[in-house]
């Protein structure tokens, strides 16, 4: 169980507490200068809270062994760099670093969850956008965490790669990991989330399932325009005004 | 990947014997007079040096493009080779007798710069800021360098200086060896232990933390291997440019490109570097012998300027 517990950062989370669940795709979403980043930074024990703390299984994230935190909950950052040319076979297999071993079942199986076997040795300079997010996220999964915490990974993608990466995303959560997402698009959070937090400056104004934390009111009252949803249940679209 | 590395060390198991004989006067180990004594005391350990320095310089550069996650980066940069200058030309300022204390000082000058990167770099491990810091100190030591010799005594003085600013192996013997050698094998198994991390780095900084990276403690292996090859390096052959930019260059496309894999591959390819270019330093017919930290950046500067060409096309 992955938990923030009233976690407080100058000026920019004041007193979060949310408590994540395993199986689950949590979006979290809010206007810009929310702090959803900086949520999810702390929850990947990456940022240190002022106030309150992160919580894994009941432990403080701030006093496990940096090696033990990697093992349990992998962090896709949102800008997806990759310094030097490597081939996708030894990009996904940095996913193993916090662990001794090469791990090359797991990372077979990582390439082979994200359909990466014909391009395995290719350098990863010659991917297309899609498949470098797949790659990237191959990465993460062959470290096999019990959390997944991506930053905006959608933001970057055409439509049909942010469906197909989303579809792998949820696979991700039925498998029995936690999925949790920054998201900016509302539409994605409402189609594909189990559920949703929503930040503003103020701090986490809804929790609850999509339909429930994106209503219209709230929204209008957060990010400050007049919005309604259109289409049916699992295919909504946000249209302003 | 491992297959560059035997194909180094047979390169360099061939260019080491074959370095021997050359020079102004090629040696026959059969019938030239005194071969063993040239060969001894003059060649072998001058060999040997230049393939701790290059071995030294090779890592150093590897390790600091890894970290920076930039292609252009020299170990330069981090300010302790101009440290160790500073130092070195201190000793020679001071008119101290030479033997054990110019290396001694130069040393000491490359942990005060390690030690200053250090305090101001602070715990977080922060790599903008310590960058910055490490050119700030290698300003710092340059102003300073120049200030000493702005203070020599006399012509001749400056001269020295001058002279042993431009790096060079001539004149070096065992005790030289007896220093670098253990100072720089520490610092290339120091950089190599920080291999993993700079592997994690390949993902950007927040990436590799959340791999278990601690940035602190790979900063703190990075100086601390830095400082020993480059600073060995400059206290036992003065400031030798380049090597640390080119070496990782040429190496890279051997290996799979990860920045573990590079450290020791351009250990050897430097070695073999400065090899190379002390003999063509040798065997150049001048007047009076090129100095290798000359020739090395008569030939890095080119091929600098033919990497920026170079990325410059690829940007467009």
């Amino acid at each position: 169980m992955l938990e923030a517990r009233g976690i407080s950062l100058a000026g920019r989370l004041a007193g979060v507490s949310a408590l994540l669940r395993a199986g689950e795709v949590t979006a979290i979403c809010g206007p810009n200068g929310a702090g959803k980043s900086t949520l999810l930074q702390c929850l990947a024990g990456l940022l240190l809270p002022e106030g309150g703390a992160a919580m894994l299984d009941g432990a403080n994230l701030a006093s496990l062994e940096p090696r033990t935190r990697a093992r349990a909950i992998g962090y896709l950052p949102q800008e997806g760099e990759i310094a030097w040319d490597l081939s996708v076979q030894n990009l996904v297999a940095l996913g193993r670093l916090p662990y001794r071993d090469r791990g090359e079942a797991q990372v077979n199986a990582a390439i082979e969850a994200l359909d990466l076997e014909t391009l395995s040795t290719r350098p990863v300079s010659t991917l297309s956008g899609g498949e470098k997010a797949r790659a990237l996220l191959a990465r993460v999964l062959a470290g096999e965490p019990r959390w997944l915490l991506a930053d905006e990974p959608l933001a970057a993608l055409d439509l049909g790669h942010q469906l197909d990466l989303v579809g792998r995303l949820r696979e991700v959560a039925r498998s029995g990991a936690g999925v949790v997402l920054v998201l900016h698009d509302l539409s994605l959070a409402m189609n594909h989330a189990d559920r949703v937090l929503v930040l503003d400056k103020d701090g986490l104004v809804a929790d609850a399932p999509p339909e429930v934390a994106l209503d219209p009111e709230l929204i209008e009252q957060v990010w400050g325009v007049p919005a309604r949803w259109l289409g049916e249940r699992g295919a909504r679209a946000l249209v302003a005004g | 990947m491992t297959r560059p590395i035997p194909l180094l060390l047979l390169a360099l198991a061939v260019a080491l014997p074959l370095s021997l004989l050359a020079g102004r006067v090629w040696v026959d180990p059969w019938t030239t007079p005194n071969a063993a004594i040239i060969l001894g005391e003059l060649r072998l350990p001058r060999a040997l040096l230049a393939v701790v320095v290059g071995g030294g310089l090779g890592a150093a550069g590897a390790a600091m493009q890894g970290y920076l996650r930039n292609p252009l980066a020299d170990p330069g940069l981090f300010g302790i080779a101009p440290g160790a200058a500073l130092g070195a030309v201190l000793s020679l300022l001071l008119g101290l007798p030479g033997g054990w204390l110019l290396p001694l000082f130069a040393l000491a000058g490359a942990a005060g710069a390690m030690l200053l990167l250090a305090l101001i770099a602070g715990r977080a491990g922060g790599i903008a800021l310590f960058t910055l810091a490490g050119m700030m100190i290698a300003s710092l030591a340059g102003a300073l360098t120049s200030l000493a010799i702005s203070l020599a005594p006399n012509a001749f003085a400056t001269s020295e200086i001058v002279v042993w600013l431009m790096g060079a192996l001539t004149d070096r013997g065992w005790p030289d060896v007896a220093l670098a050698a253990p100072l720089t094998g520490a610092g290339i198994a120091l950089l190599r232990l920080g291999g993993r991390g700079l592997d994690a780095l390949t993902l950007g900084e927040a990436a590799a933390r959340s791999l278990g990276v601690a940035p602190g403690r790979l900063q703190a292996l990075l100086v601390a291997g830095i400082g020993l090859t480059v600073g060995s390096g400059v206290a036992v052959a003065g400031v030798i440019g380049f090597v640390g930019l080119m070496v990782p260059h040429l190496v890279r496309p051997l290996t799979d490109r990860r920045p573990a894999s590079l450290i020791i591959p351009s250990a050897l390819a430097g070695a073999l570097l400065v090899l190379i270019a002390d003999c063509l330093c040798r065997l150049l017919p001048l007047v009076t012998e090129l100095r290798l930290g000359i020739a090395l950046s008569l030939i890095g500067a080119p091929f600098f300027l033919h990497l920026l060409l170079k990325m410059r096309r690829e940007a467009v």
